[in-house]
């Protein structure tokens, strides 16, 4: 007999069949069996996002690219904050396995201890991606701009902090002038959003109340600009080293005063980062991924007031906790393959 | 026919301290690697960046190729050892792992053939 399972299962086991397949209680093949079909779901999720990626490969973005900024501690850090999460999942994976291992040797206080690290962890998890999301909604500070030939550049380089406008005709609001500073409102974020509307034309800014003002602004620093779409000059991969034209190539092309020729972050219909189905991608295939890891936990706290109420230790077996464990450690096998094709390769 | 080289998972079988000692031993060993891996993916992916490499360049392609086989590696200890299929009868493993990597091999390979189809006719009459 290959198999080791050998011992006499009680009626209570034994399926409807009198005998029991694989020697499995049936609760547990049914839980494998929907984490084929789930596993199916992201499989299909994933190879869609290839087929994609592979139909247009220049203008894909790059992960180390898109992904480098630190809560706290701004740009400059490809892939460390993803990195991170994966840490702090593959980290709850270890403490639910350690939570199952408990149970079998009936070690109550041991499978509450390790659960309760579990939800940590995930809570920990599901926040990071709150965090990650929000960062890819919002986008860099340069955003994507459309350049005088059509064609599309992301930017990098150092962004010159706004230090005030001054109001030459007034509004809504503002009286003329009136120097707004960084007191007052967020500056960048008013500037941006101008950019975007074509409210920016030239050295001339109009806010949101009507009243046009003068800004200050630093210089960008280090500017390079990356060709992600061909226009009539420029064709995709061609990039713009000189600091100096690239800097004024930029500011040309988000100071026009016509609406849409900067995009900043991300939302369903454009990006900043690469073609619209990259963001659609990025949505789906982590929101659904972030969805799981919430209904995960939501069910490690189920059962782990179970545990603490003596419900399994009664039963005589912790086999809940361990096909919660199954789908727990279903959820950090499904991020390693997300993490792999989303952000690395 | 009882096996004692290996640890029961069926339902009444209950662990001993001392087989809770070896699986702890080869849960926190399981640990090391797999915080290892994703450590030297993410220092590949900072030092040898695909901006530097060039995306259609040999380096790259086998730096890709390298983030698979790591993540294949990965995924094998999560579902062998984390979730003990390892540990679960060979007939129940088969069922589990068998068709699933059947249909998704046959996936990736239709998928990316036909992406990378539709690329060339994209390069040739445009978009």
């Amino acid at each position: 007999m290959s198999g080791h399972a050998s011992e006499q299962l009680d009626s209570k086991t034994l399926w409807g069949g009198k005998i029991s397949p694989f020697s499995t209680s049936y609760g547990k093949l049914m839980m494998w069996f929907f984490l084929v079909s789930d596993a199916l779901t992201f499989g299909g999720l994933l190879i869609a996002y290839g087929y994609t990626r592979h139909a247009c490969t220049d203008m894909w973005p790059i992960g180390e690219e898109t992904f480098n900024s630190m809560p706290f501690l701004g740009h400059g850090y490809p892939l460390l904050y993803v990195a991170l999460m994966t840490f702090i999942l593959i980290v709850s994976s270890v403490t639910m396995v350690l939570a199952v291992e408990a149970g079998h040797r009936m070690d109550k206080k041991g499978v509450v201890k390790w659960m309760v690290a579990t939800i940590i962890g995930g809570f920990f998890f599901v926040g990071s991606q709150a965090w990650e999301w929000s960062h890819f909604i919002h986008g860099s500070e340069f955003g994507k701009v459309e350049m005088e030939d059509g064609s599309m550049a992301i930017v990098h380089g150092e962004w010159g902090e706004i230090e005030n406008f001054s109001v030459f005709e007034a509004g809504h609001h503002h009286k003329k002038g009136d120097v707004i500073t960084s007191k007052d409102v967020d500056l960048g974020h008013e500037f941006r959003h101008a950019a975007a509307d074509g409210r920016l034309k030239g050295t001339v800014i109009t806010l949101h109340d009507g009243s046009k003002a003068n800004f200050a602004k630093k210089d960008n620093k280090d500017m390079v600009l990356v060709i992600k779409e061909a226009g009539g000059k420029y064709k995709a991969g061609d990039r713009v080293e000189n600091h100096a034209e690239a800097a004024k190539l930029y500011s040309q092309a988000i100071s026009t005063g016509e609406k849409g020729r900067v995009i900043y972050g991300a939302n369903l219909e454009q990006n900043e980062y690469g073609p619209q189905q990259y963001g659609q991608f990025f949505f789906f295939i982590t929101g659904f991924h972030g969805f799981h890891v919430f209904s995960g936990v939501m069910i490690n706290i189920i059962i782990c007031l179970g545990v603490i109420r003596g419900v399994y230790h009664k039963r005589g077996h912790y086999e809940m906790v361990e096909k919660t464990g199954l789908y727990w450690h279903f959820v950090d096998l499904v991020w390693v393959f997300v993490f792999t094709f989303f952000y690395l390769v | 026919m009882l096996r004692d080289d290996v640890i029961e998972y069926s339902l009444h079988a209950h662990h001993s301290e001392e087989q809770g000692k070896k699986i702890r031993r080869n849960i926190w060993k399981v640990t090391a690697i797999l915080t290892l891996i994703t450590f030297v993916e993410v220092l590949v992916g900072v030092v040898w960046t695909k901006t530097e490499l060039g995306e259609t360049s040999w380096a790259w392609a086998s730096i890709k190729i390298g983030y698979i086989v790591l993540t294949l590696v990965k995924a094998a200890y999560i579902v062998l050892v984390f979730m003990h299929l390892g540990e679960e009868r060979k007939a129940m493993k088969y069922v589990i792992l068998v068709p699933y990597i059947l249909f998704i091999a046959y996936l990736i390979f239709i998928a990316l053939y036909e992406g990378s189809a539709l690329n060339e006719v994209w390069t040739i009459h445009g978009a």
